[in-house]
């Protein structure tokens, strides 16, 4: 199931005095089961980019194969698609509609065509995988928490049951204890099934902790594809970008040029209490 | 007395059913006293629900006291004829931008507000310029709006709190959605009218990094404040801040968590360089 973006550029407002290149000359390779994340600053062309990836917006020129198949041709069926490419926008919970959780998870199936038995399986299946409590199922979902709405609203994607989950920012407003919940949530939910998610972030030190290949863009370009660890070491290139390292890695490199010998290349907090330790122990 | 000033504020969300009959009430604030002196820098933390931006919506009158008062600059927000003063005087941006902008064009709508107030038009430009300029977005002053990213827009809803030249500044989580780069402008953009214009700031936020610079900072948990301090006070409770679904910065944290492998180092370091010289001192 996998995605190839083959030199993709994309306008907007091609042909007018306001066009604006967001995309430029994209290429990407995405196999199966990563975990991926996506950051760039406002305007850097990640959420076009990841518009690209179930065929909401199409490329001005180049092309996007799915499965071997380009998504851009005339009879390929686009709904199919974007049951496989599931993505959950911000504030997915703004939509939120029915009169309650279950039956708003049931919507995406339901529209599937499948039966009513499929597709109540479904909706459980998803609410189960974002770890909601059954009590909650027939609640109006517009009584939930911040984190238990957007947690319904990632469930009625997961229903649909795509092969691959976008998640533009899916921690965004949420309390420290929420952000953690919803991505342990997300990183459960890729070990146990193994479907590739891409992580559209904003937190440096989120990306650092979960994700194992890091794509970085920068004015309609992507700059660097690669693990966190090799990624972060451009911290300064990264900070040009208005982008930024995780404070751990600052720290590091701080305690090294003071001449304390640390591991410069610790992006998480466990990493850099190891490595500072290890230089008392020696 | 303080630009703001709650006293024994109470505040309940009435929820009514179909017919309008009651069918619960909710405490959002119980028993809130505050008193926030003219130029500080506050911070108020506290997770989803915990009351926050129901507190923040009183102090410039969009909520008014179930029992108790607030004064905004000595002027009472249950009285409807300070209203008009009291939004001048304390200006609000929201989380999202989307629900505040109304102009067509940027610099319209940074002019709004002044307008409104009746200023006289050069001095309106004079205030939309220095106002765009002090969030990063003079260049985009000929956009519309919604050409423009989350972030950009809410730097365009802060320039048009700061047009109005208001006393107080009441920033409801105006970070939520932006990058690292878009969260230190607006951060510094907030210090800076704290620090050079004197513009009393009070900075509501889930992200614990901005909160250090804060004069001080008050936790919320269940409508009330459960803990107040300095910003060094406050987060040397690693572990009480983790019971309240909050945070502390990363490299707070990594003290703590080396302070517990048995380094001798300070509670509440609050910054890289703090943390560096203690280290020098084991090393």
């Amino acid at each position: 199931m996998s995605i190839i973006v083959d030199h993709v550029n994309y306008i907007y407002g091609a042909d007018t005095a306001l066009k604006v290149e967001a995309l430029k000359d994209i290429n990407l390779n995405i196999p199966d089961g990563q975990f991926i994340g996506l950051i760039g600053h406002t305007g850097s062309g990640k959420s076009t980019l990841v518009q690209h990836l179930n065929g909401l917006l199409k490329p001005t020129s180049g092309a996007i194969y799915f499965n071997g198949q380009d998504i851009g041709d005339k009879d390929y069926n686009l709904k199919t698609l974007r049951s496989k490419v599931g993505l959950v926008f911000q504030y997915p919970e703004h939509q939120l509609f029915e009169i309650d959780v279950f039956s708003d998870v049931c919507f995406g199936p339901k529209n599937l065509g499948l039966d009513k038995k499929e597709v109540e399986i479904r909706a459980y299946t998803a609410l189960k995988q974002v770890g909601l409590e059954d009590e909650y199922f027939y609640q109006s979902p517009f009584e939930l928490s911040g984190g238990q709405k957007r947690r319904v609203a990632i469930a009625g994607v997961l229903a649909m049951n795509p092969d691959i989950l976008i998640l533009d920012e899916p921690t965004a407003g949420l309390d420290p204890k929420g952000r953690d919940d919803i991505l342990d949530q997300i990183a459960r939910l890729r070990q146990e099934t193994g479907k590739t998610i891409v992580l559209v972030s904003h937190s440096m030190e989120d990306v650092a902790k979960y994700v194992d290949r890091l794509i970085v863009m920068n004015k309609g370009k992507v700059i660097y594809d690669d693990v966190p660890r090799e990624v972060f070491r451009h911290f300064k290139e990264l900070e040009e970008m208005g982008l930024a390292a995780p404070q751990v890695t600052y720290i590091m490199n701080e305690l090294k040029s003071q001449g304390l010998q640390v591991d410069t290349m610790a992006t998480t907090i466990e990493e850099a209490k190891k490595s500072i330790l290890a230089m008392f122990q020696k | 007395m303080g630009i703001v000033k709650t006293k024994d504020l109470v505040f309940e969300y009435i929820r009514r059913d179909e017919e309008g009959n009651v069918e619960g009430i909710t405490r959002a604030i119980d028993q809130v006293n505050l008193d926030v002196k003219p130029g500080e820098f506050i911070a108020i933390l506290g997770h989803n629900g915990s009351g926050k931006s129901t507190l923040a919506k009183h102090m410039n009158a969009i909520l008014t006291p179930t029992e108790g008062h607030v004064f905004v600059d000595g002027k009472d927000t249950l009285d409807e004829e300070n209203v008009w003063d009291i939004r001048q005087k304390a200006g609000m941006v929201f989380q999202n931008p989307d629900n505040q902008i109304i102009g067509q064009v940027v610099e319209e709508d940074v002019g709004f507000g002044p307008e409104n107030m009746g200023i006289p038009t050069a001095q309106i430009w004079e205030r939309v310029k220095e106002s765009l300029v002090a969030v990063g977005m003079y260049e985009y002053r000929k956009f519309s709006p919604n050409k423009l990213s989350g972030g950009q827009k809410q730097r365009v809803s802060i320039a048009g709190v700061i047009a109005m030249h208001p006393k107080c500044i009441i920033l409801d989580e105006p970070t939520a959605m932006l990058d690292p780069e878009g969260r230190k402008e607006v951060i510094r953009a907030a210090r800076a009218l704290n620090q050079v214009e004197g513009v009393t700031v009070i900075l509501i936020t889930h992200y614990m990094e901005e909160v250090i610079y804060a004069d001080r900072v008050f936790v919320m948990e269940d409508g009330h404040v459960e803990l107040q301090g300095t910003p060094k006070e406050v987060f040397s409770q690693v572990e009480k801040l983790k019971s309240l679904r909050l945070d502390v910065p990363q490299v707070t944290l990594l003290a703590h968590e080396l302070q517990k492998e048995g380094l001798a180092l300070p509670d509440g370091i609050l910054t890289i360089s703090e943390f560096v010289s203690e280290m020098k001192k084991l090393g």
